[in-house]
């Protein structure tokens, strides 16, 4: 199957080996959209190596972004002042709903319902009006600055945040009406896929794959960065590990974020936006790890700072490419059908998995 | 493992709370005057850039954690270190598996979140593998390295931790690090015909285009 | 010199009868032939209307006003586009195979009456029968064309295909046996009569056969939520995969020829065929006039609409639709008013009145029969194969063999009290409700039964 198969999200390429329509074994061949892009952090500044995080998680930049952000003020020991983790977080939730709402249209295309893709990208579109009006760019958007952000919000972002999250509550009812009670919904997602706790753990699986399998543990809550401190927001956790599970996991994760969201907008706090960060980054020799909750799971980075202006070692631990190992254990003794349903599950983007 | 799945307790920093306790004088000063002459030394005055090392980011790591791991495994332990209030642990080569099974079942250090390499060409042993595990129980994080030279084979840890089997054909793809014991070791985001571990530090980029175009069109490239 | 008259006469009869046996079905033919592809493509035009409505959108807006055009531009793309036959195809049946299933959709709707005098073929008394066996014909062409591709997607669709038509074509002809049981013949004239004459329409008497063939026959037309053989997401396009250009079209009319028999066959025996509603309800007759007003209405809008499109030529076509919905209207007007102005007419604009309006409620019913299809369509999701299969077997044969049953206990009941039209529900409706209960209890014995995967299935294949 693949690496040009219309519902392989990109250019996965999967060996599977069928005892009629049931798998039993399969392997993942990934590598077709693999950029360098470690390799190119090396001969990069660090500020110059920013966008390219971008074109990793390309239906989430802004976490992916925020990620090397703070990884990197860390690596120089300095913080983002308050204003500028407040924003941070907004368009990160924002884009964790615009990350979601992707998933789950091309889920449900892939499960054969063809119309919740057109409501999702209608909000989805929504999201990326705001980071257009914030930062000129709808995907690959670079929102975030090492020490801060280059842009002060905009006049109306607020009010646009708020009107988005008012219209998105009466939204995501609508996709349920369509999906959670549907008996060939639940028939093509109960008991499909699943992942116990323990071998969520066992295959690092993080974020709501994680949390369908019943544990309850958000990078958010856990280590909180950004502003998450501040907010109260419950995680969402699933029982059996399934399909239909990750599907409610995401749904509520959604509403969470929103109500992250309005508490955030609520309250702003004024001030700079910028930290106390030279134009030259030459952070002190050492190396650190930070991670944060991207949509997908954990995004780690692993910078190594050798004293000079470029990275010696910048390495991602991409929520995606982890995520994607769990696949064969998910994935035996299902059909060939689930196949595609589990793919979508696990919610990959290969521009992530192969870097 | 569903048991731990408990909510962790929020803790601000993240591998720091421990030695914060126990090492108070050297891990606040490190933290405190790091804050405020950091950001100030590179922005402000270009020409005295040497003031910087009095701040100190790397200390020894000594706490109830490393002493008990240094009782169990003694000489297997060559350094812990803490940078930037990360805990770091360099350990024996050859012990790596019997550490991790430790580390995962007696320290409850069941996640690995993510193994690297990273490449120090001028060191004797020039390969640094790098584990950073989590525990869901302590909500810790702590980083496990090995030292490895070119032509050495590292323990692979696919048995402790499954998730290992990808990351480290990563590593071994982008740096030819040989893990020994690994289930299925070959190239993953590489083509199987590509030549040289890019993530080298002295992997030329050019090499491959001048080998293809020398075999394939018979001249040197001239890049 | 009478003599000679008289072997005229018989000659010109001879003729006559010729013609009307041979000539008339082949022009019949010959125009259903040139005009269906148009049709499908407008139906196709509609469904993406439609799906764009449904999903907050457009659909089809650039080539004429609203996409009117946009079937035509179709057809010229696919006419013109490379045929091409993959190197290992088996060349001989990779070109029959689409033609047999365009074939046999085709010739299918010979033995359809749209009206009470508009049916192509002679009038064959065992018209459904004819209908059900010519349109399953269709799957060889699925099968053959799935084979032929040699390709692992369009083998699978194919076997797919032929496996879900084996499996639901026991359920709809089940379904139909319910319906014709209440009718005694398999004549498509006689049953729409029969429905006259018990003035009810069947999907009255049977509700249950009249699901059973809705899913039934929705999984034979491999329409969404059973479009497995063509399931995108899975097999790319199933048995579609290699066909290209042209081949690939036959195939796409096939498949919607398919959906007008089957949506045909439904109004023929359980929505009153070309039956006005409540035909033989005397103060009901106002709605004869509804089909003029309805089309006058789209003539209107239409018109309204012209200021609103953008180039001259498209406010043209706009008022040439406008023209044409219009003209129409006053042909369906003329029977019906005519008869009011000057009531002598009234006997010889009968036919035409039956001819025309049995056209219009024929093609309403089966346009909302296919509005039905494509609303589930963008609805639901799909069905997964085994799932399919055990809907099939598991619960909608057991539903429809019950049901015949039923149907026919409630008709002998019936016949002893000497129940007629609207009476037959006094027993048919226990009947349904019996059948009711009986498919809660097949779906609880279901659910035991529930499959799951067999997750401890490995091999050595992938290591970790």
């Amino acid at each position: 199957m693949g690496p040009q198969h219309p519902s392989t999200h990109g250019v996965l390429r999967v060996k599977l080996k069928l005892d009629g329509e049931r798998v039993i074994g399969s392997e993942c061949i990934i590598g077709y959209l693999h950029r360098g892009v470690e390799k190119i952090a090396e001969n990069r500044t660090y500020q110059q190596f920013a966008p390219y995080v971008d074109r990793m998680d390309y239906v989430a930049a802004v976490s992916s972004g925020l990620g090397y952000c703070e990884a990197v003020e860390k690596l120089l020991v300095v913080e983002a002042p308050p204003r500028a983790r407040v924003i941070r977080t907004i368009l990160t939730e924002l884009q964790r709903i615009a990350s979601h709402l992707l998933w789950l249209g091309t889920h449900a295309l892939d499960i054969g319902a063809l119309t919740p893709l057109f409501y999702c990208f209608r909000e989805r579109e929504e999201i990326l009006k705001i980071f257009e009006k914030y930062c000129g760019a709808r995907l690959t958007t670079h929102a975030f600055r090492i020490g801060g952000l280059q842009y002060e919000a905009y006049d109306t972002l607020e009010k646009d945040v708020e009107r988005f999250c008012k219209d998105f509550e009466s939204r995501i009812v609508e996709y349920e009406t369509l999906l959670t009670q549907n008996r060939i919904w639940i028939g093509r997602t109960k008991g499909v896929g699943i992942l116990t706790a323990a071998d969520a753990i066992a295959f690092g699986v993080t974020g709501p794959v994680l949390r369908a399998s019943g544990v309850k543990w958000d990078i958010r809550k856990a280590m909180p960065y950004a502003a998450y401190d501040q907010y109260k927001f419950e995680i969402p956790v699933g029982t059996t590990g399934d399909t239909y599970d990750r599907y409610l996991v995401r749904m509520e994760e959604m509403r969470q974020s929103r109500l992250i969201c309005l508490q955030a907008i609520e309250n702003i706090p004024s001030g700079p936006i910028m930290g106390k960060v030279g134009k030259v980054l030459k952070p002190p020799p050492g190396e650190v790890y930070h991670a944060i909750e991207a949509p997908k799971g954990e995004i780690g980075y692993y910078i190594v700072s050798d004293g000079t202006v470029q990275p010696y070692r910048v390495h991602i631990r991409p929520p995606s490419f982890i995520n994607l190992q769990a696949f064969d254990r998910m994935v035996r003794g299902h059909l060939v059908a689930d196949v595609v349903a589990i793919i979508g599950t696990i919610d990959i983007v290969l521009g992530e998995v192969d870097r | 493992m569903a048991d731990e799945s408990k909510e962790p307790k929020p803790v601000h920093v993240p591998t720091g709370d421990k030695p914060a306790s126990s090492t108070p004088p050297v891990s606040t000063p490190s933290g405190k005057p790091a804050d405020a002459s950091a950001p100030a030394a590179p922005p402000k005055p270009p020409a005295p850039a040497a003031p910087k090392p009095p701040v100190v980011l790397q200390t020894p790591l000594d706490n109830e954690f490393v002493t008990r791991f240094r009782a169990k495994f003694g000489a297997a332990l060559l350094e812990a270190m803490e940078d930037r209030k990360q805990a770091i642990l360099i350990v024996e080569r050859a012990r790596l598996v019997e550490i991790a099974l430790h580390l995962r079942d007696d320290e409850k250090f069941d996640m690995l979140s993510d193994l690297t390499a990273v490449d120090w060409p001028k060191r004797d042993r020039r390969f640094e593998v790098v584990l950073n595990v989590y525990s869901f129980a302590k909500n810790e994080r702590l980083r496990l390295k090995v030292l490895a030279a070119d032509a050495e084979e590292v323990p692979s840890v696919v048995g402790v931790w499954p998730t290992a089997n990808w990351q480290e054909r990563e590593v071994f793809d982008m740096f030819g690090i040989v893990f020994s014991g690994h289930p299925d070791l070959k190239r993953i985001l590489l083509p199987d015909e590509w030549q040289g571990y890019p993530l080298r530090k002295d992997y030329d980029i050019l090499q491959q285009d001048t080998a293809w175009v020398r075999e394939n069109l018979g001249i040197e490239s001239g890049q | 010199m009478s003599l000679e008259i008289g072997t005229d006469m018989n000659a010109l009869q001879a003729t006559n009868e010729f013609l009307r046996l041979y000539w008339a079905p082949l022009l019949c033919g010959v125009a259903v032939v040139a005009i269906l592809p148009l049709i499908a493509g407008y139906i196709v035009l509609v469904e993406r209307k439609i799906m764009a409505d449904m999903q907050a959108r457009l659909g089809p807006m650039r080539v004429g006003p609203h996409g009117l055009l946009q079937p035509i531009a179709d057809a010229v793309k696919l006419l013109i586009k490379e045929d091409i036959i993959p190197d290992n195809a088996d060349k001989l049946v990779f070109w029959l195979a689409p033609v047999l299933s365009v074939g046999a959709a085709l010739l299918s709707l010979a033995g359809l009456a749209i009206g009470p005098a508009f049916q192509i073929a002679q009038d064959i008394n065992i018209g459904i029968l004819f209908v059900v066996g010519i349109s399953a014909m269709g799957i060889f062409g699925i099968v053959l064309g799935g084979w032929a591709s040699n390709s692992h997607y369009s083998l699978m669709g194919a076997l797919r295909s032929s496996a879900q038509l084996v499996s639901y074509e026991t359920a709809a002809g089940m379904a139909l046996v319910s319906a014709l049981l209440l009718t005694g013949t398999l004549n498509v004239k006689s049953i729409v009569e029969a429905q006259n004459k018990e003035g009810i329409w069947f999907v009255l008497l049977a509700p249950v056969a009249f699901f059973t063939y809705l899913v039934a026959s929705i999984a034979e037309t491999n329409r969404a939520p059973f479009d497995l053989p063509e399931a995108e997401s899975e097999l790319v396009a199933g048995y579609m995969t290699e066909f290209s250009g042209f081949r690939w079209s036959l195939y796409f009319l096939a498949e919607y020829t398919n959906m007008i028999v089957v949506a045909s066959v439904a109004t023929t025996l359980f929505l009153g065929g070309w039956l006005r509603p409540f035909a033989r309800v005397p103060w009901l007759s106002f709605l004869d006039f509804a089909p003029p007003v309805l089309i006058m209405a789209i003539a209107a809008y239409c018109v309204l609409r012209v200021p609103k499109q953008p180039t001259r030529v498209q406010q043209l076509f706009m008022l040439a639709v406008a023209g044409l919905c219009f003209v129409t209207a006053l042909v369906l007007a003329v029977p019906v008013v005519l008869p009011i102005i000057k009531p002598s007419v009234r006997e010889a604009v009968a036919p035409f009145y039956a001819g025309i309006h049995g056209g219009f409620w024929f093609i309403f019913k089966v346009s909302v029969y296919i509005y039905l299809f494509m609303w589930l369509r963008f609805t639901l999701p799909r069905y997964r194969f085994d799932q399919l299969m055990r809907l099939g077997w598991h619960f909608l044969i057991p539903l429809s063999i019950i049901n015949v049953l039923l149907v026919g206990v409630a008709l002998i009941v019936g016949a002893y009290f000497h129940l007629q039209g609207w009476g037959l529900l006094l027993v048919t409706t226990p009947a349904a409700i019996l059948a009711l209960v009986a498919a809660f209890f097949i779906l609880a014995v279901e659910k035991g039964h529930d499959a799951r995967p067999d997750q401890t299935a490995t091999s050595d294949f992938y290591v970790g």
